[in-house]
């Protein structure tokens, strides 16, 4: 396995960061640096949860919907009862989030149901649940106890807990895609859902699974949000579902399912990251950043299809002008 | 995607439906039905709702948007989408305050709208067949694109002069009380399904969906068409804009914002499987008069949008699933 795309999106990240730094030499201090990554933790985690999703050939639209209702819940549970211990929180989040990733797994497995038009028709009902639970309210930091509020300020070693959770999150994501055979067989039904079958990789079980993981991440994500950002109400990262795929298509996950990796994932998000916080730094308005993640989502793109075609080991003439049909036609 | 030529929605017959079972489990029966039992129960529930010029007057909500699924529709039966409806008609609207401001009036700013569109659609096109990428990802990044424009150009002002002809197109009726933008969407609902299913062109826009690799050597230009319909969905949506602006009097970075989505539900629910190869321009018409009058009953009752998009979120998710549920059920039982 070799790593060229990754490397050569290091290395733009690094150039960029040198830019911005010339420029802005507070850009580049070690402080600064880590607040950026602080601030795209929760990319990462979400980021690497959609690649096992576009793994398979499938997408995740209801990523942030489900992340926003899963902290309203976490909200109103800590208003509640404030003396609810944070374990309970955190398990009630991953819980609650895979909840509702099983819903989407059961209706794409199960029924077959195209992933893009459940994702689709959860991510409006999810989103509305928070104003119907919350019946339209907005909680701020006042409804959540001192405890559900320390979980993001917390530090070990310098690093704010955020790093470390989506380091862990990372470390888990790597052993998971390499090294068991449930990880890989994500990779075999998106690479060839009938080589897959005929290996005996059922595609349904995969889907179960990769939705539900999707779910939970996005849960534990909410609460991550809602606490550092002390508010949950009905729009919070709203549309944030697109960034993250932005992310994944930027790091070099194919859309049609079978190619990605988690340095690529996660440097996909950090050029995101770094993107929105350099641009206020060097006296660039903010309204920039969404004309400059869609230039670089189709930079991305034609420059990963080049590269995914000289991809795979094609000896004979005829294989390769049938692969190459076979991209045209797609 | 794969595996759904199994359910009937998705079935390509090779003959007229024979049996009243098989007419009865046509989908567009089944949205006749649905849209039947909205009109019913809102008629119940509020006295207001069966009333001629109400009625009329909620077409303002969905036209637009039922013009961009037009052209949703025909891209998803060949296997594309376009997410960047939503942006063009951002981007349309900051071209048509523009030239408003520099004094072009209601002619010219429909030609500034269709224009623009089109080479939106063009772009497109020019991405997904010209490089051979998927139209996911390049209209998930011609979204971002298209109105990030708007907003660098917009930042958090507002465009409002427009000329009075303008506005009275976008807020007006033909007649005493039918609006202009429904009008529109009928006429071009009528084009759009005769090409579609009285034309070859129509023919070969199924058979791409179908299977394109086959079309391709049955002689059917295939990149040809789709550039053509990214063309048509921008050109859609330039027109839809065109309406919009002059409906609302305004444009801010934030318009539209969330169409593609709901376009692309009413395209779902119209039958339209998302797989490409089949579907029908009147089941999408049934599938966006289910849509509008159920939000148009529920406004009237007072309920708030988002858990209106609730409703409608559950409604298609079991609009898909019931009949899948019912002939597994059924199977059983044999």
């Amino acid at each position: 396995m070799t790593y060229r795309r990754e490397i050569l999106l290091a290395v733009i990240i690094l150039a960029i960061v040198v830019g911005v730094g010339l420029r802005a030499p507070a850009f580049v201090t070690p402080s600064s640096l880590i607040g950026v990554v602080t601030d795209t933790s929760l990319l990462f985690m979400l980021t690497l949860a959609q690649m096992a999703v576009l793994l398979t050939r499938g997408i995740d639209l209801s990523v942030a919907a489900n992340l926003a209702l899963t902290g309203m819940v976490v909200a109103l549970a800590s208003r509640a009862a404030p003396g609810i211990p944070i374990a309970a929180i955190i398990v009630l989040a991953v819980g609650f989030g895979a909840a509702l990733g099983l819903i989407n797994a059961v209706l794409i497995a199960g029924l077959g149901i195209p992933p893009i038009v459940v994702t689709l028709g959860t991510l409006a009902v999810y989103r509305g649940m928070i104003f119907v639970i919350a019946h339209g309210a907005w909680l701020t930091s006042k409804d959540m106890s001192p405890a559900f509020l320390a979980v993001p300020k917390a530090e070990f070693l310098g690093l704010s807990s955020l790093i470390w959770i989506a380091a862990l999150v990372s470390v888990a994501a790597w052993v998971f895609l390499n090294h068991t055979s449930a990880g890989r067989a994500l990779y075999a039904v998106g690479g060839n859902p009938v080589a897959a079958r005929y290996c005996g990789i059922d595609l349904a079980r995969q889907q179960l699974r990769v939705y539900t993981i999707s779910g939970a991440v996005a849960g534990l994500c909410g609460y991550l949000w809602v606490s550092r950002y002390g508010i949950a109400y009905s729009d919070i990262a709203i549309g944030y579902e697109l960034t993250v795929i932005a992310a994944c298509v930027i790091g070099g996950v194919s859309i049609a399912g079978g190619v990605g990796s988690v340095p690529g994932a996660l440097l996909g998000a950090l050029f995101l990251g770094v993107i929105v916080n350099a641009l206020p730094v060097i006296n660039v308005s903010p309204f920039w950043q969404m004309a400059i993640s869609g230039a670089v989502i189709l930079a991305a793109v034609i420059v990963n299809s080049r590269s995914e075609r000289q991809t795979g080991k094609l000896i004979l003439p005829e294989a390769r002008r049938k692969a190459a049909n076979a991209a045209g036609g797609a | 995607m794969s595996e759904v030529t199994a359910s009937t929605r998705y079935r390509v017959s090779d003959h007229a439906p024979r049996t009243l079972a098989d007419f009865l489990l046509r989908w567009e029966t089944i949205l006749v039905a649905l849209l039947v039992l909205t009109v019913a129960v809102n008629s119940i529930l509020t006295p207001y709702f069966l009333d001629r010029d109400n009625l009329l007057d909620a077409t303002f909500n969905f036209s637009e948007k039922a013009m961009i699924a037009l052209g949703m529709a025909l891209l998803i039966i060949v296997r594309d989408i376009d997410l960047s409806v939503a942006a063009i008609v951002a981007l349309v609207s900051l071209l048509m305050g523009l030239a408003a401001q520099a004094g072009a009036d209601t002619g010219v700013l429909l030609l500034v709208a269709l224009a623009t569109g089109s080479v939106c659609g063009m772009v497109n096109g020019a991405l997904v067949t010209g490089l051979a990428l998927p139209s996911i990802v390049v209209t998930i990044g011609t979204m971002s694109l298209f109105r990030g424009i708007a907003q660098v150009s917009l930042g958090d002002q507002a465009l409002t002069k427009y000329p009075e002809a303008l506005l009275s197109i976008g807020q007006g009726y033909i007649g005493a009380n039918v609006p202009y933008s429904f009008v529109t969407f009928l006429l071009l609902a009528l084009v759009v399904a005769f090409v579609l299913h009285k034309t070859p062109l129509g023919r070969r826009i199924f058979a791409i969906g179908a299977n394109p690799e086959a079309s391709k050597f049955s002689g059917i230009p295939v990149a040809r068409i789709r550039f053509g319909l990214f063309v048509v969905s921008g050109f859609l949506s330039g027109l839809a804009a065109w309406f919009l602006t002059g409906r609302i009097g305004s444009t801010r970075p934030n318009i539209a914002q969330g169409w593609e989505l709901e376009a692309v539900t009413m395209v779902i629910l119209g039958g339209v499987s998302i797989a490409g190869g089949s579907g029908t321009i009147p089941g999408v018409m049934l599938a966006v008069f289910v849509l509008g009058l159920t939000t148009f009953g529920m406004s009237l009752m007072n309920v708030p949008g988002i858990v209106i998009s609730v409703l409608l979120g559950l409604l298609l998710i079991t609009v898909l699933a019931a009949p899948i549920v019912a002939r597994r059920w059924l199977a059983r039982r044999r």
